[in-house]
């Protein structure tokens, strides 16, 4: 089906070291950074146009002894002057002139992309045409005659696949051939598009231009067209060399006027109306389309999920099953997947250096951090590969342009789009994703006010490393009411959401740019098992890449807070003491029994502590018999030696040790817990939420409270160990974290309300530092990456002091509260959209109601 | 610019009300005549082939009544009603 033109030309001596420009342009989606990187390789260079914040990438790349430097433009729809990258676009290609411009063609949309073609040949640049996602047209049934293609187009057409690199070779020949040509004196002489009745006036108004200093600056014959269209870049190009008053602006006035008195149409509409008929002869001389049935399917389909009534229902479903597949059975295979990273820790740990009987060494602690907080990350892998992998499933089988067509009604009402489908999903709609692929994920929105819009709230969807904070809060305080509670926390956010956003866009973003939504709805067609496993890895692959490192470093920061100034060396001393004397004690104890001697030696006294530490720790997990039992078998046989210690069953001996042994590890349990929190309160972190207690008492936050929520923006993970460490008394009765928390915060010091207030303040919290760089990278801005911190912030804080106070006055309980403020919270959001509703009705524009649904 | 870009409203009004891709029930086609957008939303539905003369089927409304979907230039799409109500058209 695909033929390769033959694009073989030896290249004449003479243009050896030459240097060539080439500007690579296409349209949005057409596969143009694969055709960079598959032309340029590995030299590139990231920049940024100058003034503007729209990345240039520069590529470089020797052929044939020619040295090409290659700039990918921005993707645009057109080449005209409305948007930024348009512009961008246009006045790289006006001012640089590429010697060779290399358009970027979708070969399975090619109608739409001849527009631009046509936009680019009109500028009279030497233009090759990679006719890129051959693959993709050959799917849907359309085959390409190139040569007719390029009989019609008059340039070189080579067709490519970018993503599998194919066509790279014809491409680089077809280049230079059109280079070579060039500085022959051959200049390609490409299709021009017929304005008909408007050709004469154009010629003339061309001629006129000639004569003019614009002449040697800007091809003429597109400055006359796009005179004549009204485009109000190319006017201000004439007026800043003519003046306003030019003769050159008042002709093409003049064109416009008479054409459209005479034919009653606008002269802008009767040209692209020549460029479509241009495009559809072209299309119907190159292009056969074969009906292979998926058009019927299609409907059929579309029928049925799109149907008033069952289109809820299937999308429900939808959610409903990647919520089941990727979470809830995600979250069953990181029990298989946890022992891998457990093992890698236990490698890291066995390199770094032992743990002291009292404090570890400070390489150590550092460490098993640093690998705990990437675990806490990479523990989430098999959940993403598995979500990343059903919404490329969703994608590519084109299901998903359909859902954003069924809420595109909703999300409109709220200053969103309805491809903000895709990032709330990945955010974690329900409970479990990631803001960080939900932030990316915003790249496909057109429109720049939703798309910011959206980038600002996905955050505030319930990620999965806020799921442990929450149900630990749960667990403690609204026992009782656990599934009401969970239900609240995960959709009060949505619900949040969409305020924040029709809030953003009626204030701060209501002057961005906006676009019509106008969307393709593909054919359905089923998905490959390469294609959807190749998206999947790629995105989990960016995601480990992009949030390990920065959690990792960031990991530093927060241990290095935690850590410093440290203790001073009074209370060091202090404990060591404690500790000797426990240690004393021990041997004392234990002397009589006849294993005492193995223990002589400090380091054989430390792994048994620590063998016993582990066991202990292990039991608390288990909660059956036949577990505790599995467990004893495991350790007997890891320690056979040491078992008998954990586990002393009628060995008298061994009994006296377990019992020594079991005060000594309480005694060292005891004073850990005591240095770590005089460490925690003592340090940097510390002192920065004692200091905002003041503030933080309206909402019920302490200063642990504090500590917990700074520590957390490195990566919510944190926040339960954080937690953890702080309500610490009752660990060494193994307790576990929640009888300790619900213990300590007994009475009045800490309620339900305390607790509502804090997990409301933390699903607004801002988002993790993984994702406001990922926020900077989509909106390229670091105003709007500091906003994305402060804006929740705040909000939050008002939100949760509002519920506190607010509660504590009015002297309600936590779960009423929880009601309360549900109910409000829906009825804004019911009102907020009906509220644009009415002003939408209002507006003439709109169509007669009575037409909407037949 | 005077006399640039204007003149878009006056056709149309000729014959009364004037006919908008809004008001073309699901099942039926239709033939754009003009835009009344315009700026960046007139170039982006001429770029996505709501062209003047151009045949456009309407295939059904979403759910909630808005979008509409459409099938121009042999592929589909779906367009806001606000959208489709500044794009006018001529009964085929």
């Amino acid at each position: 089906m695909i033929k390769f033109m033959g694009n073989t030309m030896s290249i004449s001596p003479e243009f050896v070291n030459n240097k060539i420009l080439v500007g690579l342009a296409g349209q949005q989606n057409a596969g143009k950074s694969t055709t960079f990187n598959m032309l340029t390789g590995a030299g590139q260079h990231i920049a940024n146009y100058p003034g503007v914040t729209v990345d240039k990438k520069t590529g470089f790349y020797r052929y044939k002894d020619v040295k090409v430097e290659t700039v990918d433009l921005p993707g645009t729809y057109s080449l005209t002057s409305f948007s930024l990258e348009e512009r961008v676009a246009r006045d790289f290609l006006i001012t640089e002139k590429p010697d060779v411009v290399v358009n970027v063609v979708d070969a399975s949309s090619l109608k739409r992309s001849l527009y631009f073609s046509f936009q680019v040949l009109e500028m009279g640049f030497p233009v090759v045409i990679a006719l890129n996602m051959m693959d993709v047209a050959a799917r849907n049934g359309t085959e390409i005659n190139f040569e007719a293609l390029r009989k019609n187009l008059k340039v070189p057409v080579i067709p490519t696949v970018g993503r599998k690199s194919i066509g790279k070779k014809e491409l680089r020949d077809a280049i230079l051939e059109v280079f070579n040509g060039k500085n022959h004196g051959k200049i390609q002489s490409p299709l021009q598009i017929n304005y008909d009745a408007l050709e004469k006036p154009i010629e003339d108004l061309r001629q006129d231009l000639a004569q003019t200093t614009l002449e040697s600056r800007y091809p003429c014959r597109w400055l006359a067209v796009k005179l004549v269209e009204g485009d109000s870049e190319a006017v201000r190009l004439v007026t800043q060399a003519l003046g306003a008053s030019c003769n050159e602006l008042q002709t093409a006035r003049r064109i416009k006027d008479v054409f459209e008195a005479q034919n009653d149409l606008d002269v802008a509409d009767y040209m692209m109306g020549c460029r479509d008929k241009l495009a559809t002869k072209v299309i119907k001389e190159s292009v056969t389309e074969k009906k292979d049935g998926r058009d019927r399917v299609t409907e059929m389909i579309d029928s049925v999920v799109l149907n008033r009534f069952a289109a809820p229902f299937f999308l429900v479903l939808t959610v409903f099953m990647i919520y089941q597949l990727s979470i809830v059975k995600g979250y069953e295979l990181t029990r298989y997947w946890w022992p891998v990273l457990a093992k890698f820790r236990a490698i890291v740990a066995g390199f770094l250096p032992d743990a002291g009987m009292l404090q570890d060494p400070y390489v150590r602690s550092m460490g098993l951090w640093m690998v705990d907080s990437a675990n806490a990350l990479l523990n989430y892998i098999p959940i993403f590969l598995i979500l990343f992998a059903l919404i490329a499933i969703l994608e590519d089988s084109g299901y998903m342009a359909r859902i954003a067509f069924i809420l595109d009604r909703l999300f409109n009402l709220f200053g969103l789009h309805g491809q903000s489908t895709l990032p709330f999903i990945l955010g974690g709609v329900f409970a479990g994703g990631c803001a960080v692929p939900g932030v990316m994920a915003t790249k496909g929105i057109p429109d720049e006010r939703s798309r910011m819009a959206t980038i600002l709230t996905v955050p505030y969807m319930n990620c999965l490393a806020k799921v442990p904070f929450y149900t630990l809060l749960i667990n403690v305080f609204f026992a009782p009411y656990k599934s009401w509670a969970m239900l609240f926390l995960s959709t009060f956010t949505i619900f949040v959401a969409l305020l924040v956003a029709r809030f953003l866009t009626a204030t701060l973003l209501s002057s961005m740019e906006t676009a019509p939504f106008v969307m393709e709805l593909p054919k359905y067609h089923p998905p490959t098992f390469f294609g959807v496993g190749q998206r999947a890895v790629e995105r989990t692959w960016q995601y480990i890449k992009k949030v390990g490192s920065i959690v990792v470093a960031v990991s530093v920061c927060v241990f290095t807070m935690l850590q410093f100034p440290g203790l001073g060396h009074e209370k060091a001393t202090q404990f060591q003491n404690e500790m000797d004397q426990a240690v004393t004690i021990f041997h004392e104890k234990s002397a009589s029994s006849s294993y005492a001697h193995q223990f002589k030696d400090k380091a054989a006294l430390i792994s048994l502590v620590n063998v016993y530490t582990d066991y202990k720790t292990a039991k608390l997990t288990v909660k059956t018999a036949e577990g505790s039992r599995a467990l004893d078998a495991k350790f007997q046989s890891r320690y056979p030696d040491l078992f008998k210690f954990l586990k002393p069953k009628g060995d008298k001996a061994a009994k006296k040790i377990n019992k020594s042994l079991r005060k000594l590890v309480s005694k060292r349990k005891g004073l850990r817990r005591q240095i770590k929190e005089e460490q925690i309160e003592t340090s940097f972190l510390g002192m920065v939420g004692r200091s905002l207690e003041p503030l933080t008492q309206w909402a019920g936050f302490d200063w642990k409270v504090n500590v917990a929520i700074l520590s957390s923006f490195a990566a919510r993970e944190s926040s339960v160990a954080t937690i953890g460490v702080l309500y610490q008394q009752g660990a060494d009765e193994n307790k576990s974290l929640e009888d300790r928390m619900a213990a300590e915060t007994g009475g009045d010091n800490f309620t339900p309300l305390h607790a509502l207030a804090i997990m409301v303040f933390f699903a607004m919290y801002p988002p993790c530092l993984a994702t406001t760089i990922m926020i900077k990278v989509q909106t390229a801005s670091y105003k709007w990456m500091v906003f994305s911190m402060v804006f929740p912030t705040i909000l939050g804080f008002v939100v949760a002091s509002g519920i506190f106070t607010g509660g504590r006055l009015m002297g309600l309980s936590g779960i009423q509260m929880m009601g309360v403020f549900y109910g409000l919270t829906v009825l804004l959001t019911i009102a907020t959209g009906l509220f644009k509703h009415w002003g939408k009705k209002m507006t003439p524009v709109s169509g007669a109601p009575g037409a909407s649904i037949q | 610019m005077p006399g640039f870009g204007k003149g878009k409203n006056m056709r149309g009004r000729r014959h009364g009300k004037c006919c908008m891709l809004n008001d073309v029930p699901p099942g039926c086609s239709a033939k754009i005549h003009c835009h009344h957008a315009k700026g960046a939303v007139r170039q982006r539905l001429l770029d996505l082939g709501f062209v003047p003369q151009a045949e456009v089927d309407v295939i059904r409304r979403a759910p909630l009544g808005d979008p509409i979907e459409c099938r121009v230039a042999n592929y589909k799409v779906a367009l806001r009603k606000s959208e489709a109500d500044l794009i006018e058209i001529e009964y085929a």
